[in-house]
């Protein structure tokens, strides 16, 4: 059967009415009045607050939890612990997640869960919390990912074997997870073609998703088994299908709803309290909210890999990469999950290379476990190679963005991980920036310009929703995939350009996930792709029907009536003179004609278009500090078709600014005792309103044929770049490209020193 | 041994009572006994601005703020900001200039940038920046939060 | 949904942090925190006296509060001291400005004659943490926090600032310089509160000005912090000088060879360069998260040269 991911019906040169306009999100309103319905902001009778009691170890084992005394404080109903949980095999993925939700055999990092109360006030569980007696056997712990693969390093899980290894090697307890080898020709017999090899070590330090809104989450467990959720979530089947593995429980008995979501950018793909917000619910008999505090986001919730890699690189004289070889280390945290094996796909994926060759690790360490981030595991890897590629330019005297437009990959290419693009646009992102204003003017004396590309998959997958027409000839769309910053409306935009109708004819809302079939999680620049896709398909299903209608009440056949601009009109004279049936003609008269009209669509989407960009920054060193200050900023971008241009531009400007903040100051700070010590927003820095400039944006359009308007993912991309072109423009401007993040006043004082030593930069 | 506090105060205009502890804060009454979720908790700390309010016309973090110490003050929030169906021009101009995404520091910035205007009507990017710099907003990038705050401000001044 | 449903007023047992009433078993507060507000300073000082557990002074609150929600205090006793008379003005007096205990930073800021004759200090003052936090915060609770990064104290200090203390001994005076005793220590008694902070007369020819280095532009606490007040004849020659520097020892520090450094001169390349040496060689810093030893000794110099600069450019009227 033919579907729209064979037929998208894409046409290039379709005029629109209503994509590629900017008008105001539905869902602005409530947000500008402070009517929006965030995770913490609801509220159930008889609503109980539970708290947790979290380790101050970073590993230990966990000998005896004593609640006893805890019990008998007024006011608490119910204390949940380990005991709670039904046994999961470790090692298992079950097995990991009921371990991240409550400290099992050990605890495994600063901030595992070790019990949680329930209580009528949050004094009264706090007071409990304290008689909790809990008895811990310290041990040492690891939590930088090299020190973390040493032979003599703690063992975080006596079970673990590295997958991908054979030998002696593979029978010993370690925290390698996995050691994966990707790899096309042969890059070490290729290298000895290239006129000029730069190859460098760099690290990364973990940053946090910096989401405001702390997870908060509300479970209501009632007696008969069922559970009602409500939670601030980018995922809620996926939360739906996790909670049911972990807590036994069937997903008919189990009916998420997601709030309005305050930030999420990956970090609210997994959950934390949730399972427990429901075993508390359900032995005290009473709705539980559970909500963060700063603290606990930070030091219990997902922060990004922090890595150490290794990358190789060699051109000819005239430009052509003719290698590149590189080896990836990276930080999970105590369980597997890093989506590491995003890093060596895309890391060079942009460039033409015939021989590559990468290894990369994944280690356990004693810090929470990762969770998503725009382009999980990318920018890290693109923070060196873009820095190789830079050097290489600079060496071969060839300017930045003609060099990588030498090796630009275009249509046909086939990547490291098998696939073979349609039309992309690289090569159009690259001559943009090229032509862009921000590229063509001098820079100021002493100040540094650095560019670097980026690149990411976008994604697909399994997508559900539903369009209802309603007897007036508005439409209602349900949407299973989360709003993440303005999705709804790209929806409703999407449908009314189908329709030929005004957007504000059309509401998008979140469904719960007893309303529809499965959906993926909101991540990887998958959703205004995804859903739209489901949409517009959705939306046609309707358009069909609308003309059956049409014909019924003609009395034609139905392949005489066609629909255009929110009407269903003759084909042709010859079929009849009739006047034109609008929507709501047609929907106000379903009780006559087969009864209500709505469209679905359920897929696993496929035909995401891939994204690169190219980011151009210039920068300000203090010479005698170190501090780098961000002047000028310019993110160039395909996007395919852009549904709302402002919203594109916003996904670019925010991606680029926590960029900058992973760049320059962001980082996990841990004290010898394993614990972190910049718990809050005041010592972990992210980027305030002072700190960056505008941020200039150039939407590139080279359409994705596989999709009915041609989008392409945005949100993941902006980020790719940042961290890499900051460092390139700190190079240029100090002498010393530095190769470890944050560039931090500290860090970045000691190359200006090494620079003025050697003689080199200004 | 601490006893519960009685307290009246405004609030938006309407006067309001309520029994707190002495260590609940403004926000925690604002939001948990108020209902007024409007104004946000992002770090109780303040450090992001979220919970951003005016306390006798002065712009403070509500989470600094006891809620014992706010017995007879005028507090202003988010859910005041309109009047009837009007949005202040600083709300219409977030909107369509899409100065929001996620929207959860959303109600902070726009008292906070509301208690700019008022002192300053004419405010450069960078005197909007600085003041601004108490509130975390980590979707936007701040970009169209300072065009909205500074285009509100250009229609205010009727320019 | 349900949720939603639920929400409506009327229809809700509200979420009730931290109130308990009957609900706790030992009758009362959970936490047994104490919250006065006595009318007068003797009632407070007598509060805080006969306190037996942990008690602070509540003013802006935006550190005790802090302390408090992050569990590192747990205090029995807060004494607002707001409802006091008095305290809350900037009065001019000698020629200078005594500022009451509890006058908010933003207050400060707003006040054109204080600014216009202690631009330095309100340099310290505009740093403390944001707008909002300006809006409550205090420079006695600057003071009184203990904090060796405090923003407003080392440009206190310089300006030669003292602090009216109240206590169960009665009235002193005792100099901004001399009150910190350590991170979150200070040289106030029990029951001591400080009533409000005397900035003096300023001399004809003089200026002051504080730097402080963060990596960030706003939001941050001071990595190191500098402030200097001098007074120049006229011409142009340094004949007094006070160079205070923060965030680089338990305490704020006055090294002597700094002020040694510029005293008779006109800030010429030699003088700054010694004043960045002499400020670079008093620190004492630590290792944390917030910046390096080794960096902050060399940024310590660094601000001393730009401060000194300022205070100077200030004093001539030319910034």
């Amino acid at each position: 059967m033919t579907t729209i991911l064979d037929k998208p019906g894409f046409n290039p040169d379709r005029k629109y009415k209503i994509i590629g306009t900017s008008p105001v999100k539905h869902d602005g309103f409530d947000k500008v009045t402070g009517r929006a319905k965030f995770a913490a902001d609801a509220f159930l009778p008889g609503m109980l607050v539970g708290k947790f009691l979290r380790s101050p170890h970073p590993h230990a084992w966990l000998r005896k939890i004593d609640i006893s005394k805890a019990l008998k404080v007024a006011g608490v109903k119910a204390i949940v612990t380990r005991d709670d949980f039904p046994e999961i095999k470790q090692g298992t993925g079950g097995g990991d997640m009921t371990r991240i939700a409550m400290a099992r055999e050990k605890v495994l990092w600063e901030g595992h869960p070790v019990a949680a109360v329930a209580a009528t006030s949050e004094a009264a569980a706090k007071a409990a919390l304290k008689l909790i007696e809990v008895e811990y056997e310290v041990l040492p712990h690891v939590i930088d990912p090299v020190a973390a693969m040493q032979a003599d390093a703690p063992v975080l899980h006596d079970y673990m074997r590295t997958k991908g290894v054979k030998g002696p090697d593979a029978e010993r307890p370690t925290n390698i997870v996995e050691r994966l080898v990707l790899s096309v020709g042969d890059a070490d017999s290729a290298f000895k073609d290239a006129d000029v090899i730069v190859e460098h070590e760099y690290d990364t330090k973990p940053m946090h998703q910096g989401y405001i809104e702390p997870q908060s989450c509300i479970a209501n467990a009632s007696e008969d088994g069922q559970v009602e959720l409500w939670c601030c979530t980018q995922a809620p089947w996926v939360y739906r299908d996790r909670l049911t593995d972990i807590l036994k429980l069937d997903s008919a008995k189990i009916r998420i709803q997601q709030s309005e979501l305050g930030g999420g950018f990956g970090g609210k793909t997994t959950f934390y309290a949730e399972p427990v917000a429901i075993l508390l619910s359900r032995k005290a008999k009473a709705p539980v909210k559970m909500t963060l505090t700063r603290v606990e986001v930070l030091k219990a919730t997902g922060p990004v890999s922090g890595t150490h890699t290794r990358i190789k690189m060699g051109c000819k004289k005239d430009g052509t990469i003719v290698a590149a070889d590189a080896e990836l280390v990276f930080q999970t945290g105590p369980y597997t999950g890093s989506a590491f094996t995003n890093a060596p796909q895309a890391m060079f994926t942009r460039y033409d290379l015939k021989n590559v060759k990468t290894v990369s690790y994944e280690v356990v360490s004693n810090r929470p476990k990762v969770s998503s981030f725009r382009a999980p595991c990318v920018p890290q890897a693109v923070f060196g190679v873009e820095g190789v590629v830079s050097e290489l330019a600079n060496r071969i005297g060839m300017d930045q963005i003609d060099f990588r437009l030498k090796n630009a990959i275009v249509e046909g290419h086939k990547t490291i991980y098998g696939e073979v693009f349609t039309k992309i646009g690289f090569v159009e992102t690259l001559k943009a920036a090229k032509a862009c204003d921000h590229y063509n003017s001098p820079l100021p004396k002493g100040w540094g310009r650095g560019v670097a590309c980026g690149f990411w998959f976008n994604r697909g997958g399994e997508t559900a929703g539903t369009v209802n027409l309603a007897p007036d000839g508005t439409l209602t769309i349900i949407l299973g995939t989360a709003d993440v910053a303005g999705s709804r409306m790209s929806m409703s935009m999407m449908a009314a350009e189908e329709f030929g109708i005004p957007v504000d004819r059309v509401r998008s809302i979140l469904a719960d996930t007893h309303s529809l079939g499965y959906n993926r999680v909101t991540a990887g620049s998958r959703t205004t792709f995804s859903s739209g896709m489901i949409v517009v398909d959705a939306s046609r299903k309707i358009i069909a029907e609308l003309c059956r209608r049409a014909a019924k009440i003609w009395g034609v056949p139905e392949d005489g009536v066609v629909f255009e601009d929110g009407h269903c009109r003759p084909a042709s004279s010859n079929v009849g003179d009739f006047t034109p049936l609008s929507m709501k003609d047609i929907a106000s008269k379903t009780t006559y004609t087969m009864g209500a009209i709505a469209g679905h669509s359920e897929m696993n989407v496929t035909g995401a278009g891939p994204g690169f960009g190219l980011h151009i920054v210039d920068v300000d060193v203090d010479r005698q500090t170190g501090l780098v200050a961000i002047k000028r900023y310019t993110v160039v971008e395909d996007a395919g078709k852009a549904i709302s241009p402002q919203q594109v531009e916003g996904q670019y400007q925010g991606g680029a600014v926590q960029g900058i903040g992973w760049a320059l100051n962001e980082e996990y700070i841990y004290g010898a005792d394993g614990r972190l010590q910049n718990a809050g927003f005041l010592d972990y820095r992210m980027p305030v309103a002072s700190d960056v400039p505008m941020i200039d944006t150039v939407i590139v359009e080279v359409p994705n044929p596989k999709h009915p308007f041609g989008l392409r993912g945005v949100g993941e991309v902006p980020v790719t770049p940042t961290m890499a072109a900051i460092g390139n423009a700190i190079g240029e401007a100090i002498g010393i490209r530095p190769r470890s993040l944050p560039m931090s006043p500290p860090k970045v004082l000691k190359l200006i020193e090494e620079a003025r030593v050697k003689g080199l930069g200004g | 041994m601490s006893r519960k506090h009685h307290i009246t105060l405004q609030v938006n205009g309407d006067e309001h009572e309520f029994l707190c502890e002495p260590q609940q804060t403004l926000l925690d009454v604002i939001r948990d006994e108020l209902m007024l979720t409007g104004t946000k908790e992002g770090c109780a700390t303040g450090d992001c601005g979220a919970c951003s309010v005016m306390l006798d016309g002065r712009l403070v973090c509500s989470c600094l703020v006891l809620a014992v110490e706010a017995e007879g003050t005028s507090v202003e929030t988010i859910e005041g900001m309109a009047s009837g169906d009007r949005l202040h021009p600083l709300q219409r101009n977030f909107l369509e200039l899409n100065g929001l995404q996620c929207g959860i520091c959303t109600p902070g910035i726009l008292i906070a940038a509301r208690a700019l205007l008022e002192k300053n009507p004419n405010p450069t990017e960078t005197e909007a920046r600085y003041w601004l710099a108490g509130n975390l907003c980590r979707c936007t990038g701040y970009d169209k939060v300072i065009r909205s705050v500074l285009a509100a401000a250009a229609e205010m001044r009727g320019a | 949904m349900l949720l939603q449903a639920a929400r409506e007023k009327g229809n809700l047992a509200k979420i009730r942090r931290a109130t308990v009433g009957g609900d706790t078993g030992q009758g009362g507060s959970m936490t047994g925190l104490r919250y006065e507000s006595p009318p007068t300073l003797d009632a407070a000082v007598a509060l805080l006296n006969n306190a037996k557990g942990l008690a602070r002074v509540l003013a802006g609150g935006t550190d005790v509060i802090v302390q408090m929600e992050t569990d590192l205090i747990e205090p029995e006793l807060l004494v607002d001291i707001k409802k006091i008379p008095g305290l809350r003005t900037i009065v001019a007096e000698n020629g200078g400005f005594r500022i009451g205990a509890t006058v908010s930073g933003m207050e400060m800021v707003e006040h054109a004659a204080l600014c216009a004759t202690w631009p330095g200090v309100i340099d310290g003052v505009k740093l403390i943490g944001s707008i909002q936090v300006k809006g409550r915060a205090t420079i006695a609770g600057n003071l009184c926090n203990g904090s060796p990064a405090a923003d407003s104290v080392p440009p206190l200090a310089a300006a030669g600032a003292v602090a009216r203390v109240i206590g169960p001994q009665g009235t002193r005076e005792i100099a901004v310089a001399k009150i910190p005793a350590g991170p979150g220590k200070t040289h106030l008694g029990k029951g001591e509160i400080v009533e409000s902070i005397f900035l003096p007369a300023r001399a004809k020819h003089s200026g002051d000005a504080y730097e402080r280095f963060t990596p960030r532009t706003e939001m941050d606490i001071a990595v190191v912090g500098v402030a200097v007040n001098l007074t120049l004849d006229t011409s142009g020659v340094v004949i007094s000088a006070r160079v205070v520097l923060g965030a680089v020892a338990p305490t704020i520090l006055e090294p002597a060879d700094c002020a040694k450094a510029i005293v008779g001169t006109r800030l010429e390349e030699a003088a700054l360069e010694q004043l960045a040496a002499a400020a670079s060689a008093a620190c004492r810093p630590i290792d944390d998260k917030r910046g390096t030893r080794e960096f902050r000794v060399t940024v310590a110099g660094v601000l001393a040269r730009r401060v000194a600069q300022k205070a100077y450019d200030r004093a001539r009227h030319i910034a």
